[in-house]
């Protein structure tokens, strides 16, 4: 039993933190949202530089040849800091699904993709090269012709497929699956750093705004839902630390692990936005405070992929219908 | 990061697992719980057995009569002992708190005097902590003890409270105050108390499942030899804080454990009477979801334990979280029951009537949420502290 991120997982942490700090400091976060691209297509070719793009394609196909762990590490820190570019879609949603040709394209930073699992709606639409849709048991890669809409989340933006016909032939769909898994083990760990963040900044002004002569956050009323939303991320951040495990091993509690911490998660992320907001007082309900950004990100990571109580549902067949009460 | 048991946890895991088999008498197997457990000679019997085994003090120094195992180990004790629901041993406040306190604080011969007669099972502890003016806050506790004329002995006056096993112990690990006039922190001192000694009362309190679980302990003119002090006198507060750190280490485990009993006791009945139900389905789902969250956060925990040897802060979470989870999964079942949920002896022995009423104790025992929350709230979070 070692339930810890390695010493270079942690240095790969450090390093992401680092780099996201510098590059994507909360500022300059939301003045990306409020432009019309909604993201700085110059990153891409750091992130391909930094290794990040090509985490988990094996070494003869240009990439790193490490595991879905390591992109968890890096999943969560580009949540935390609410990076806006297509990471999500290209890594999590397409990746697993492509041959490894076009693998080695997208960790050289030449291809950036994204894919239709929820119908028409296409994250990133506007910012990705190719898209890939499944028809006829077959995966095929179509241009990524469509319409953005404008989004709640404007970190990352929703876009409309006009046509899903055509296209490349890339493989079988059941490699949507192993997508479909990734997509949501990779959303509840973006909501793990979205959670932590949200209460890093609740503590922070809880600690310094001060009324009737005091920190407001000597007031239980104050600190005791702070302390619950701490509770519900580290719960939030164990399940998905378990599901992404549970994938890289790719154990037979893949799938139950997943939901149960795509739904633990994202609602921690949720509650941890709505209890700071209130912590924030009149500040954090306006739309100069950046609080409104990270908890519109926790609102689409429950809308995508699966809502929390879909999951629940996903967990009750696996209790209730199957084999038993997975050990 | 492997989530999976290590050879050595694995052999550890196989082989507890087959003398539990052969050795756990049916008729304890899936005991309630609840003030019954203390009584009769089978549980006396079942923890002698489980210290012949070396189940007693797995993390205990072997130079102490211990197995010297890793934390991991006691993990995966507590995980067998739910998964078979055996009853756990009756020494748990020697083994996890009156034990580890003296370890860490005991002259030699207060060493060799105590701790193998807690592995045995031969003498039983309870703690006297609490009291009726000083629960939360409890270094406003005011049971005194004073040196006799002689030097040699303390004499022991005052009331302790909430103290389970007391009607079945032989020893106490008692905070009293023997400096009135100093800070409230500073005139403290911990001393073993024999409970046979004249003036020593032990009356059951009687809870709201109508059972006695808990006791309170009166001491009248308790004459103590002072060789039984922990520590010096004046620090009481510290090593009353030893004990505390001790309950919260592998807390979590024990935690997990019940809940998960209670969680596949609840599944079955699920399966009973609702299986189709989607709201029932959802809360049940909910439920176990939580749980895995508990079990994960423990396993970080255990690791950090592992590497650091001092338990973290999440000890406090994790009770926080069980014993507001404990309540709903509880209130799940009775609201299966409907109103069978009503009566007190059909459906076995009124199995969920009383974890559900037992289970608001859960909110207010061994740090109530209230605390737990400014507890993670000053000393987790780093807020400013509210007093």
């Amino acid at each position: 039993m070692d339930f810890a991120f390695t010493e270079e997982q942690e240095l790969l942490r450090q390093q992401a933190r680092e780099y996201l700090d510098r590059r994507f400091p909360a500022e300059r976060v939301v003045e990306l949202a409020e432009s019309e691209a909604g993201w700085d297509p110059a990153s891409w070719a750091e992130l391909a530089e930094l290794g990040w793009l090509g985490v988990s394609v094996p070494e003869e196909h240009g990439g790193a040849g490490l595991g879905f762990l390591e992109e968890a590490v890096i999943f969560e820190e580009l949540g935390r800091a609410l990076y806006p570019g297509p990471y999500f879609s290209t890594v999590a949603l397409a990746l697993p699904a492509l041959p490894p040709e076009l693998q080695s394209e997208v960790a050289s930073g030449q291809t950036r993709w994204s894919a239709s699992l929820e119908g028409s709606l296409v994250p990133d639409l506007g910012n990705v090269d190719r898209v890939l849709v499944a028809r006829d048991g077959r995966l095929w890669a179509v241009p990524p012709h469509g319409q953005m809409i404008e989004t709640k989340d404007a970190t990352r933006r929703l876009g409309r497929l006009h046509d899903t016909d055509g296209g490349e032939d890339v493989g079988s769909d059941d490699l949507l699956d192993a997508a479909r898994l990734r997509a949501q083990v990779a959303l509840a760990l973006e909501a793990v750093g979205i959670a932590a963040r949200a209460l890093e900044l609740g503590v922070h002004h809880a600690s310094t705004r001060e009324q009737f002569g005091r920190p407001i956050g000597i007031y239980q009323a104050v600190s005791h839902p702070l302390a619950d939303t701490y509770v519900e991320t580290e719960q939030a951040r164990s399940l998905a630390y378990w599901a992404a495990w549970c994938v890289a091993e790719d154990d037979e509690q893949a799938p139950v692990a997943a939901a149960a911490a795509k739904a633990a998660a994202a609602e921690a992320a949720t509650n941890a936005c709505e209890r700071s907001i209130q912590v924030h007082g009149g500040i954090g309900f306006t739309w100069e405070h950046v609080l409104h950004r990270y908890y519109k990100r926790a609102q689409w990571i429950d809308a995508f992929a699966g809502s929390a109580a879909a999951h629940r549902a996903t967990v009750a067949r696996a209790l209730l219908d199957e084999a038993g009460v997975p050990a | 990061m492997n989530l999976r048991d290590t050879p050595d946890e694995a052999a550890f895991r196989a082989e507890l697992r087959d003398w539990l088999d052969a050795n756990l008498p049916e008729q304890l197997r899936g005991h309630r719980g609840g003030a019954a457990r203390f009584e009769g000679e089978l549980g006396r019997e079942w923890s002698r057995k489980l210290g012949e085994a070396g189940y007693a003090g797995l993390t205990w120094p072997r130079e102490y009569g211990g197995a010297g195992a890793p934390y991991s180990h006691q993990a995966i004790f507590l995980e067998e002992m739910t998964r078979s629901e055996a009853p756990q041993h009756i020494g748990v406040i020697g083994l996890g708190m009156a034990g580890p306190t003296i370890i860490a604080h005991g002259t030699d011969e207060q060493k060799s005097r105590y701790l193998s007669k807690i592995l045995t099972a031969e003498e039983i502890w309870c703690q006297g902590f609490s009291e009726p003016g000083a629960g939360s806050d409890l270094a406003a506790l005011r049971t005194s003890a004073v040196l006799d004329a002689s030097g040699d002995h303390f004499v022991v006056n005052g009331q302790k409270v909430w103290s389970s096993y007391a009607h079945l112990a032989d020893w106490c690990i008692l905070v009293v105050r023997t400096d009135p006039d100093a800070p409230k922190h500073q005139g403290l001192t911990y001393l073993l108390v024999d409970m046979h000694l004249p003036g020593v009362e032990v009356r059951p309190l009687r809870q709201i499942t109508g059972e006695a679980e808990f006791n309170e302990i009166f001491f009248t003119d308790v004459l103590v030899s002072r060789e039984h002090m922990l520590g010096d006198v004046g620090q009481g507060w510290q090593v009353a804080m030893t004990t505390l750190l001790h309950e919260r280490g592998t807390l979590g485990f024990a935690l997990t454990a019940a809940l998960e009993v209670a969680m596949r006791k609840l599944t079955a009945l699920v399966r009973e009477r609702a299986p189709d139900d989607p709201v029932v389905r959802d809360r049940l789902a909910r439920e176990w979801i939580g749980l895995q969250g508990l079990k994960y956060t423990n396993y970080r925990a255990l690791t950090k334990l592992m590497q650091t040897g001092v338990p973290g802060p999440e000890g406090s979470g994790a009770k926080l979280y069980f014993s507001e989870a404990n309540q709903r999964v509880t209130k799940i079942a009775l609201d299966l029951l409907g109103p069978e949920s009503q009566l007190l002896d059909e459906n076995g022995d009124g199995y969920w009537q009383y974890q559900q009423l037992r289970s608001r104790g859960n909110t207010i025992e061994a740090g109530t949420s209230e605390v737990l929350r400014n507890i993670i709230a000053e000393r987790v979070l780093g807020l400013p502290r509210s007093r």
